[in-house]
């Protein structure tokens, strides 16, 4: 092995490593004896740094890794750049929204801890190999477990990191068991000698328990019906930056691991989920469990008077959409697809904490009176949740819309299936008639903002700038990708090409 | 030209936005100006457009060419006349929108926003396209009648949007699967409309998006958010949504699920209950549009309600015409878009802003005390012409538009027209009841003069035939003039619009539909 070459295909990630020691070093000496506000803000703008530098590091590294290399511990394609930057992006907005917060004394730590969870992400990107897998995926869990936990006087905080870390513990058990199985049966680790593997044997028992344990481990990261539990009470109780960060950052990371791991590694043992005609495979478990989370999410966000609240069960439908890319038949549309939908979405979904932080901090609650007549108070920041919440509602001209728009066309499209072949055609309709249903609830949000009075003693809202130009930014963002989706689209499809050839 | 229709609304919004919240005068003049350009800008690219040159590219460039999706923009003489109306219509608007105080701003860079969804959706040949457009409308709508509404509306505002955005979910279900089915290389409805869909694919792909947009065009059993949305909406909102809105979904019904699924419209194996194709389902559901709404707007107490129920009713037509599939009925249906249009609007004009805005009620008991045929001649007159119009007295646009649909009826579907024949009388019946209870009730004044009676039933402050409403304004007297003289002149040469349709129904596009997909 040569160690200057692993370093310069690692260089994203070891200046992440370097940077999270940094921030703690700058932040225990240093910067010692100043008050939080100010370690706080040096401890966000060295993440943003940090963010910056990994990513022009992702861009300049290789795209391509040699044949078998580490037996695919590393694999980079152009594709991961690009994932690699969404990611970074998404940990720069966090440490942004989180200047102004006062949650903990532990400044140094704190940015640490992001740090370190994000280069779990990008570790995670950029492997194909399920040990690995399985490691990269705790580094960023623990970390995020400490996130939640971070508000030391907040009981709701501690509460919420219980149950994400009692339950995390166990679908990481899970998970592993079922990487173990998978190991068992094909006795290799890497995903491109695994499916070789796959497509001579037709799927054994035992592969498919492992399949099973495989999707019940990427349920729970992910967050869908029923390995969700978790969601509503982290998105709640966690200091706010923390709740933005799983929302967002980490989503990105594990849909695409799980696209990977599905639609490469197991490419084979696929089974059909189409209707009436399932074949066993993962494809029927995912697509049940799709199902479910389109259902329940945006039924259950129907009865949320928190907003934090109803946005978790918003996510819970949206990763059940998002599912529906993963069952793709055709494998580069539906990773494409996917990845422009889970980018787009999380940008959106740190965009609305950042103003439900605002709110928040104001009001001292997250109720959806706290929102009354936010349109006179801060115009504003009330457009940009007017955009964000559209764009989830999956209104046009808004990325949301494009991103959904992609997803299901991937998910009818049939590879040389004939002219009446419709792929994923039932989940399509489940998850555009469950999508009427969640207007109902954004809207409800809505009214709050726009057709609601404010009460006359609401304080006015004060939000660092720099807050509320993240706010602003992914607002842009959001509307500019909804306009012109070609923009991301065609460098995802592009890199794909690149990289299949 | 008719590009800018679309692009005007969309500069006003952005102006709009850049305005001081408090500046109502500024807002409003801001929306005067840029409808009427916009009202030009469809107008002038009405006279430039020669029924002879068929579909006429506007613009047409690719959009996302990854997925075929290209920004396509197209004018054929259909387009070209419900361009005329929205143009029309929302000028008309603007003009009874000029008392507006309450977030002024607001409230005209959403009415704009709606405009240039609907503009768009008549321009889009892409049908990408056209869905975000379509799509694009929902939102304003929602917003225009929760802030600015009158009666239950945030419930009917929430209604409305559900009904929308669930009709959109159908027909976006049916073109996703249109553009796989077809190869997922193009969104192009000429190119689509070429496809030959199986035959199973478009028995159920019709019937989805073709109710998806009836929804929004207020067939009957989904036009409940009609009547409600109407009479919340503030006026110009609701003369949109009945001008306009509604014949959204009526547009879509024919251009988008007829044109790309006609063999849905061929006969099932076997018939059910009586009925032998979808074709003869929608045509029962208009006409049971048509009795029902003119039967519960008989009984309506609500002013507006009435003008509600009879949109329902009048939007019947255009959906029987659409099943006809013959030129006569078509063209019928597209006159009907069109003049209904007109006339709505001038309805809800009347009752909305000269009525409700000056008396605060609606209510046909209370204003049957008011006389208003004495302090509001203006508007009683009015009120009657555009009455004449909607119960279809020749002379008027309505008249030629029934009278075409019925023909082409009668030809299909015997039973149906004479239904429809029913409900054109009790059109009368319930018109000429609205004009005599609101304008002309000779009875004496049931409410008494004085100031000590005015608990009854919180009506307002009982009115003596002098009082102190402000005179019809010059405003709404231009807007009236426009939209009186529009129909006149449609209805004694109804050939300007004709011209117009019949050779967009002749030409290729529509050739399959119009020779009878029934094969």
């Amino acid at each position: 092995m040569n160690y200057s070459e692993l370093f310069t295909l690692l260089a994203p990630e070891t200046l992440l490593v370097i940077a999270a020691l940094g921030v703690l070093f700058i932040d225990l000496t240093t910067l010692r004896g100043e008050d939080i506000a100010t370690r706080m803000s040096w401890g966000a703008w060295l993440t943003v740094g940090a963010c910056f530098a990994s990513g022009v590091a992702a861009f300049m590294a290789p795209t391509a890794t040699p044949a078998g290399y580490l037996d695919g511990m590393l694999v980079l394609s152009p594709l991961s750049p690009w994932v690699k930057a969404v990611i970074l992006l998404l940990t720069g907005c966090t440490a942004i929204v989180s200047i102004s917060s006062r949650f903990t004394e532990h400044a140094g730590e704190y940015f640490a801890l992001l740090i370190l969870a994000t280069a779990g992400m990008l570790f995670l990107v950029s492997t194909e190999n399920l040990l690995l897998i399985f490691v990269a995926l705790e580094l960023l869990s623990l970390c995020l477990y400490v996130m939640t936990a971070f508000n030391k006087r907040n009981l709701q905080s501690a509460e919420a990191a219980l149950k994400y870390f009692l339950i995390g513990g166990i679908s990481a058990a899970f998970l592993l068991f079922g990487f173990s199985l998978v190991y068992g049966v094909t006795s290799e680790l890497n995903l491109a000698k695994i499916a070789p593997k796959l497509a001579s044997a037709t799927p054994d028992s035992l592969l498919l328990v492992g399949m099973l344990m495989v999707v019940a481990g990427f349920g729970f990261k992910v967050a869908a019906v029923p390995f969700h539990l978790w969601a509503p009470d982290a998105y709640e109780g966690a200091p706010l930056p923390s709740a933005a960060f799983i929302a967002s950052g980490s989503k990105v990371a594990s849909f695409f691991i799980l696209a990977k791991l599905m639609m490469l590694g197991f490419a084979n043992a696929g089974g059909s989920g189409a209707w009436m005609n399932f074949s066993s495979g993962w494809m029927p478990m995912l697509a049940v469990v799709a199902g479910l989370s389109v259902i329940v999410g945006n039924v259950a966000a129907i009865a949320q008077s928190s907003v934090r609240r109803l946005l978790a069960y918003s996510a819970v439908a949206h990763a059940g959409y998002a599912l529906v890319g993963v069952l793709a038949n055709q494998k580069s549309e539906g990773l494409a697809s996917v990845i422009y939908y889970v980018a787009t979405y999380a940008v959106t979904s740190v965009g609305i904490f950042a103003v439900v932080g605002a709110v928040q901090d104001r009001a001292g609650n997250d109720k959806l009176p706290a929102f009354a007549g936010l349109s006179k108070r801060e115009p504003v920041l009330a457009f940009c949740l007017m955009i964000f919440l559209l764009s989830l509602a999956g209104i046009p001209p808004l990325a949301g819309f494009f991103g959904k728009f992609y997803l299901f066309k991937s998910g009818l499209l049939v590879q040389g299936g004939g002219p009446a072949s419709l792929g994923m055609l039932w989940l399509v309709v489940l998850a555009l008639a469950m999508s009427a249903v969640s207007l109902y609830y954004y809207l409800r949000v809505l009214k709050e903002v726009y057709v609601s009075v404010p009460a006359p003693d609401a304080p006015a809202l004060e939000m660092p700038w720099a807050a509320k130009a993240v706010a602003v930014v992914l607002a842009f963002v959001v509307l500019l990708l909804g306009c012109l989706p070609g923009l991301l689209v065609n460098q995802l499809v592009a890199a794909m090409q690149v990289g299949a050839n | 030209m008719f590009a800018w229709t679309i692009y005007i609304s969309f500069i006003g919004v952005a102006w709009l936005l850049t305005l001081k919240s408090d500046d109502a005068a500024g807002a409003r003049r801001v929306a005067l100006l840029t409808s009427g350009a916009s009202l030009l800008a469809a107008l002038m690219g009405a006279f430039q457009y020669s029924a002879d040159s068929g579909l006429v590219d506007v613009a047409n460039v690719p959009w996302v060419a990854h997925l075929g999706i290209r920004y396509h923009l197209a004018v054929d003489g259909i387009s070209v006349v419900l361009l005329v109306l929205t143009g029309l219509a929302s000028f008309v608007g603007i003009l009874f929108s000029m008392n507006i105080e309450k977030r002024a701003k607001e409230f005209f860079a959403f009415y704009l926003a709606l405009i240039a969804g609907v503009f768009g959706v008549f321009l889009s040949f892409d049908l990408f396209l056209l869905f975000v457009f379509y799509e694009l409308a929902i939102v304003p709508k929602y917003f225009l009648i929760a802030i600015w509404g009158s009666t239950r509306r945030e419930y009917a505002a929430m209604k409305l949007a559900l009904y929308s955005f669930v009709g959109s979910a159908m027909v976006l279900i049916g073109l996703l699967a249109a553009y796989v089915v077809a190869g997922g290389t193009t969104f192009n409805l000429i190119e689509l409309a070429k496809f030959p869909f199986p035959r199973e694919f478009q028995m159920w792909a019709f019937p989805l998006v073709f109710t998806g947009f009836a929804i929004l065009a207020g067939m009957w059993p989904f036009h409940t958010w009609a009547p409600t949305g109407h009479s919340a909406a503030p006026t110009s909102a609701s003369m949109l949504l009945a001008g306009v809105i509604m014949k959204l979904g009526a547009y879509g019904c024919l251009r988008v699920a007829m044109v790309l699924f006609p063999l849905g419209m061929s006969d099932w194996a076997a018939p059910f209950l009586g009925l032998a194709s979808w074709r003869e389902v929608f045509g029962l559901l208009a006409v049971v549009g048509i009795a029902y709404g003119a039967m519960v707007a008989l009984v309506q107490k609500d002013f507006k309600f009435v003008i509600g129920y009879s949109s329902v009713s009048h939007m019947g037509f255009v959906l029987l015409g659409l099943m006809t599939l013959s030129t006569i009925g078509l063209s019928g249906a597209v006159l009907q878009m069109f003049s209904h249009g007109i006339i709505a609007g001038l309805l809800f004009g009347v009752v909305g802003r000269m009525v409700y805005d000056r008396t605060h009620t609606r209510q046909l008991d209370e204003l049957e005390g008011l006389r208003l045929s004495k302090s509001m001649p203006f508007a009683a007159v009015t009120f009657v012409v555009a009455g004449l119009a909607s119960m279809g007295m020749p002379g008027f646009s309505g008249f030629v538009a029934e009278f075409q649909v019925l023909i082409g009826a009668w030809k299909s579907f015997p039973t149906f027209a004479v239904i429809a024949g029913v409900g054109v009388v009790i059109g009368v019946a319930y018109t000429l009841r609205a004009v005599h209870k609101a304008f002309f009730n000779d009875a004496p004044e049931v409410v008494a003069v004085g100031g000590g009676t005015a608990a009854l039933g919180g009506s307002p402050k009982p009115h003596n035939a002098d009082h102190d409403w402000d005179d019809i304004s010059i405003p709404e007297r231009i807007g009236t003039a426009i939209l009186i003289a529009t129909t006149l002149i449609v209805g004694l040469y109804p050939r300007v619009l004709l011209d117009l349709i019949v050779p967009a129904l002749n030409s290729p596009l529509m050739e399959k539909l119009v020779k009878g997909g029934a094969q």
